[in-house]
């Protein structure tokens, strides 16, 4: 029972890491209704910034908000550069161009800083969390950041004007435009919040996996999976798929023997399946009607 | 690589040109793969260090009148890249040999490949113990110690200093990962199943390793073998300080690089960790003032001034670049495919720069394993200090 | 396709507005079309004719990427159905294959329909679940396919017939193909042949399918699932068939490539594959299945584009008298070399912008361009 307790905490606490990243991909989601597989490659880059500026001499309390925001500039840029040329272009370029966009990051980031892993400090301090050996203080931290962006963004959908006109945006373009939503600025918006977001993701992430090139490889999958457990239209949804995903994992990892270890990822991914098969809206989604 | 080629070429003739009766020596071609982008490019000095070096050997006459033509290629670590680029190298280039190629799974798919075309395939950067089977693959080669051995020079080293020691042992679930595990309990012998009590494997798409460090904590184990490539060993080392178990701590030299591993986990919470080398460390104070290390100095300095010159694999590249060299000396103009592997599979006792005072490399037709000898070393403070002797498992 | 085609409702299936059904009216014997088509056919039997080794394997690779393509299109192209995990299907023949060659001793030509029927199998069953999803969500359940499939067969438990991480090497006494009927030929150039071969037998049977009744159906459910479900079209029936019938051919083109690569192991059936795939048929043009040539080149050479792009801007150096600029030695190609990942986005990124629908598009533009100037 103690190793069972033991393992639902940590998987918790890495629980932690999909659900940021859960959440980074239900955003973009509901901006653009797109999955974005370069998603994980843009949070590792803008990780980048962040530790180069703080290896420039900045202290973490400018560096990580300077990064943020350079993000948000950057995945705004991105949709106003790349995407804005082909928006009437079939779907599938637009999957090619992520798959372009998730190479040029991935290939320049090991260009400029290399392949080998870089260390970087927790804003929140090292050790354990309230003299807990199951929990860090990072890992404590991560989990109270990523609700409070969780509400915020809540609030932001629910409350503001830009946030409502942005989820008109997505959901129907064509009336949004007939009522005077600028579609198009919506969408270049939501690109730069998804990008924000996700920098904030990757931060959080990298003082637990530590930063290299690859480090969002596989984070980005268990992120999907989180994202669709939870329901790819519901960010409170994606934030518990997110730990839910990271629960499973480590019970399968702890209590199948070394078939569960070796499986860890592909049971993250047969759960991808199997929910979209039973339950495309996720277990906290709504129901997504076809339009006809 | 044509137009490096070409360019090669193009400087030959130049050559030719102004020394009208220069005496036309042979030219060797040695092909290599390396991963000179993506995700193992790291990895991409050693080849790097070895097109220098080769460089080096034309222009101090290393083999006479002969020249050497090295023709490096990218395979991205790439299984099926590697097949392509590696038949580019024999059936285009028509390279006598390949040297140094890169990697465990990369290799095993050209493996058959070589030995089915009798092309020697020399002294390979990965340690996994298939490389010396001269029974059924006699044209494929090591260089470096294979996985197996540190294993089992780990196992016997922990039977002799802590018999009655609980092991929980983390490995990467492939060819490299395995090999290390059955050496170590082949050191441990018989009371291998008594005294390990965890091993989890990882995969490499694993994000973190947490999880098996936190049963390995409660598992009550007091000894910890880390089989892991450097960002999975980083973790494994960083996690067990956080939580505060402090097992007797063995590290695979494939991860105990001061400053891609150590630095990034920590060097406090690295303290203690015992890993074992064959090269010396460029770190170390203690052989600044060694000939072969000046030597190695001066040498980057002219020819790879771009090189890390605290990376080992700047030395690895040098040292087995200098063990090729030799072959080919002792081929004496004779650089027939047949020639250069029996003459790489009759080194004996040669000392080669860099590799720790003591340690000498040794071949045979049924001895494909050159360098089977490493020395105990001890984190402390800000680098690894030997101890113990150097321990050789040359197979009898 | 609710809600991934918003940018263009008047075209909400995947392919582009200039598509034309492959079966459009004049058909004469000696059409444009067929006298391409015989060329190129030509040009690929004289291949092992006049160039040597070496290059008749690159030929061979990309006559299997070809083939490979051409069953993705099956899906995505005719039937209007994402995949991202078509290295699956892929890794299923190629491994039959290799497991039927090396432990079941069967003849490895005979290998090739076994490995298209196995692979048709798993691709039906696993189109029964992917009937469920539409576009992304599809894209998504497959990507998770191509990701699993290296762990899956890395599988402790499975380890006696796949060989586990080591793979399965084929051919173990020569390593050479055994080249039937007493034919006095090079294994290499057999092997060729014998892709060549299949690729046609292939290509024509695609051919014939999609202009057949299924291939209508097939055609009605990408462009209109509703309007063709109204007409009595069994989507389940038709999407399944579909689903099963490009894993087939992936399949096929698995299997070839275990024969011709002698080597099988899990790491060469990462996702990176599955995504060349697609960045093949994207490139030959989607829903034109004449461009799997195209795309089979273009996944040959994309990924040694570093070195590709290093030997043109040299060539371009020397032309415009800029080569001194440019540093010396290797030096250069290293540098490429190592944004080798960049200089591939970018040119895909630039490949969208000038041909949106791949190669097929941009031909059919120059070819009306030409046919208005003319007329």
């Amino acid at each position: 029972m103690e190793l069972f307790l033991q393992q639902v905490v940590s998987g918790i606490s890495t629980g932690a890491i999909y659900a940021c990243m859960a959440l980074a991909v239900v955003m973009i989601y509901q901006a653009i209704h797109h999955l974005n597989f370069a998603q994980g490659e843009m949070a590792m880059f803008s990780t980048y910034i962040a530790w180069q500026l703080m290896a420039w001499g900045l202290p973490w309390g400018l560096a990580l908000p300077l990064a943020v925001i350079l993000s948000f500039f950057g995945g705004f840029a991105i949709e106003r550069i790349v995407f804005k040329p082909i928006q009437n272009a079939p779907v599938l370029s637009h999957i090619v161009i992520f798959i372009a966009l998730f190479s040029i990051f991935n290939s320049l980031a090991g260009f400029i800083w290399d392949f080998t892993i870089k260390s970087v400090a927790s804003p929140f301090g090292e050790g354990p969390f309230m003299g807990s050996t199951l929990l860090g203080k990072h890992q404590a931290g991560m989990i109270a950041v990523t609700l409070v962006m969780l509400a915020m963004l809540w609030a932001f959908f629910q409350f503001t004007r830009v946030g409502l006109a942005m989820r008109a945006a997505a959901a129907n373009p064509e009336s949004a435009r007939l009522v005077g939503i600028r579609v198009e600025t919506m969408t270049a918006l939501g690109w730069g919040m998804a990008s924000a977001i996700g920098a904030v993701a990757g931060i959080l992430i990298a003082p637990v996996v530590f930063l290299e090139p690859n480090m969002m490889l596989s984070i980005l999958l268990y992120g999907f999976a989180g994202a669709v457990l939870g329901g790819l239209t519901n960010p409170l949804g994606a934030v518990v798929g997110g730990f839910l995903v990271g629960i499973i994992e480590n019970l399968a990892g702890t209590y199948l023997g070394d078939v569960g270890a070796e499986l860890k990822l592909s049971i993250a991914l047969a759960l991808i399946i199997v929910v979209l098969v039973m339950k495309p809206e996720g277990l906290f989604g709504r129901k997504i009607v076809q339009r006809v | 690589m044509e137009l490096m080629r070409t360019k090669l070429m193009a400087a030959c003739a130049v050559l030719a040109i102004s020394t009208t009766a220069a005496a036309a020596g042979t030219t060797v071609k040695i092909g290599s793969t390396n991963a000179y982008s993506g995700p193992a490019s790291a990895y991409g000095q050693i080849g790097q260090t070895s097109a220098a070096c080769f460089n080096w050997a034309n222009d101090n006459k290393i083999l006479g009148e002969d020249t050497i033509e090295f023709i490096p290629l990218d395979d991205g670590y790439s299984p099926p890249k590697t097949v392509e680029q590696t038949r580019k190298l024999v059936e285009r280039d028509e390279v006598v040999l390949t040297f140094q190629q890169l990697g465990t799974p990369t290799n095993s798919a050209i493996h058959k490949y070589m030995n089915a075309k009798k092309v020697p395939h020399l002294f390979l950067a990965t340690g996994a113990s298939k490389w010396g089977d001269p029974e059924n693959f006699p044209w494929t080669m090591g260089w470096q110690p294979p996985y197996p051995t540190e294993g089992e020079i780990y196992g016997k080293y922990l039977i002799a200093n802590k018999p009655d020691a609980k092991v929980a042992i983390l490995y990467q679930n492939d060819d490299y990962g395995k090999d290390y595990l059955n050496g170590f309990k082949k050191g441990l012998g018989d009371k291998a199943d008594e005294m390990i009590v965890a091993e989890t494997p990882y995969e490499v798409a694993d994000p973190t390793v947490d999880s098996a460090i936190i049963s390995f904590k409660s598992s009550g184990a007091d000894t910890f073998f880390n089989i892991a490539t450097p960002k999975f060993a980083a973790q494994a080392i960083r996690k067990a300080d956080e939580i505060g178990w402090k097992p007797l701590h063995f590290l695979n030299s494939v991860s105990n690089s001061v400053g891609a591993v150590l630095k990034p986990a920590g060097l406090e919470a690295s303290q203690d960790i015992i890993s074992s080398g064959y090269l010396m460390d460029p770190t170390d104070p203690e052989w600044q003032d060694h000939p072969e290390f000046k030597d190695w100095l001066a040498f980057m300095d002219k020819y790879y001034p771009d090189g890390d010159k605290t990376s080992s694999f700047t030395v690895l590249g040098w040292a087995s670049c200098q063990t090729m060299l030799d072959v080919l000396k002792r081929a004496e103009g004779d650089y027939s495919r047949d020639n250069i592997m029996e003459k790489a599979a009759s080194i004996h006792e040669l000392r080669v720069p860099l590799l720790l005072p003591g340690i000498l490399i040794d071949t045979s037709p049924t001895d494909y394993y050159p360098i089977e000898a490493e020395q105990l070393m001890r984190f402390t403070g800000e680098g690894w200090e030997r101890f113990g002797d150097i321990i050789s498992a040359e197979s009898e | 396709m609710t809600d991934i085609a918003h940018t263009d409702h008047r075209n909400p299936g995947l392919t582009a507005p200039a598509y034309r059904p492959a079966d459009a009216p004049r058909r004469r014997l000696l059409s444009g079309g067929n006298i391409v088509t015989l060329l190129v056919l030509a040009l690929l039997i004289s291949i092992p004719i006049y160039s040597k080794g070496f290059f008749v394997f690159q030929m061979t690779q990309m006559l299997v990427y070809a083939i490979a393509v051409l069953g993705l299109n099956l899906l995505t192209g005719i039937n209007g159905q994402f995949s991202l995990g078509h290295s699956a299907f892929y890794a299923i023949g190629a491994y039959t294959c290799a497991i039927l060659v090396e432990l079941g001793g069967v003849n490895y030509m005979l290998t090739i329909p076994i490995a298209g029927i196995v692979a048709f199998g798993f691709g039906f069953l696993f189109a029964f679940p992917a009937l469920r999803l539409e576009g992304l969500y599809l894209a998504l359940a497959t990507f998770a396919l191509a990701v699993a499939t290296p762990q899956l067969l890395k599988l402790h438990a499975i380890e006696q017939w796949t060989g586990g991480v080591q793979g399965i090497v084929m051919f173990q006494d020569t390593f050479d193909v055994p080249v039937p009927f007493g034919l006095d030929m090079d294994p290499g150039v057999w092997t060729f042949y014998l892709t060549l071969f299949v690729f046609a037998v292939v290509y024509v049977l695609a051919m014939a399918l999609v202009k057949s009744r299924t291939g209508r159906a097939m055609m009605a459910i990408r462009d209109n699932p509703i309007a063709a479900r109204s007409m009595g079209i069994s989507l389940p029936y038709y999407k399944a068939t579909a689903f099963g019938v490009s894993a087939l051919v992936t399949g096929i083109a698995g299997a070839l490539n275990a024969i011709v690569i002698k080597f099988v192991a899990p790491d060469s059936f990462t996702f990176f594959f599955a995504i060349l795939i697609l960045v093949g048929m994207v490139i030959g043009g989607v829903g034109w299945l004449q461009g799997c040539l195209i795309g089979g080149l273009a996944m040959l050479y994309l990924p040694n584009i570093a070195e590709i792009f290093d030997n043109v801007v040299l060539w371009f150096a020397g032309l415009f008298g800029f080569a001194d600029l440019l540093p010396s030695g290797n030096a250069l190609q290293q540098q490429f070399i190592r944004l080798s990942g960049v200089i591939y986005g970018v040119i895909l990124v630039l490949f969208i912008y000038v041909a949106p629908s791949g190669a097929g598009g941009l031909i059919r533009a120059i070819v009306s361009r030409v046919k208005r100037l003319t007329s």
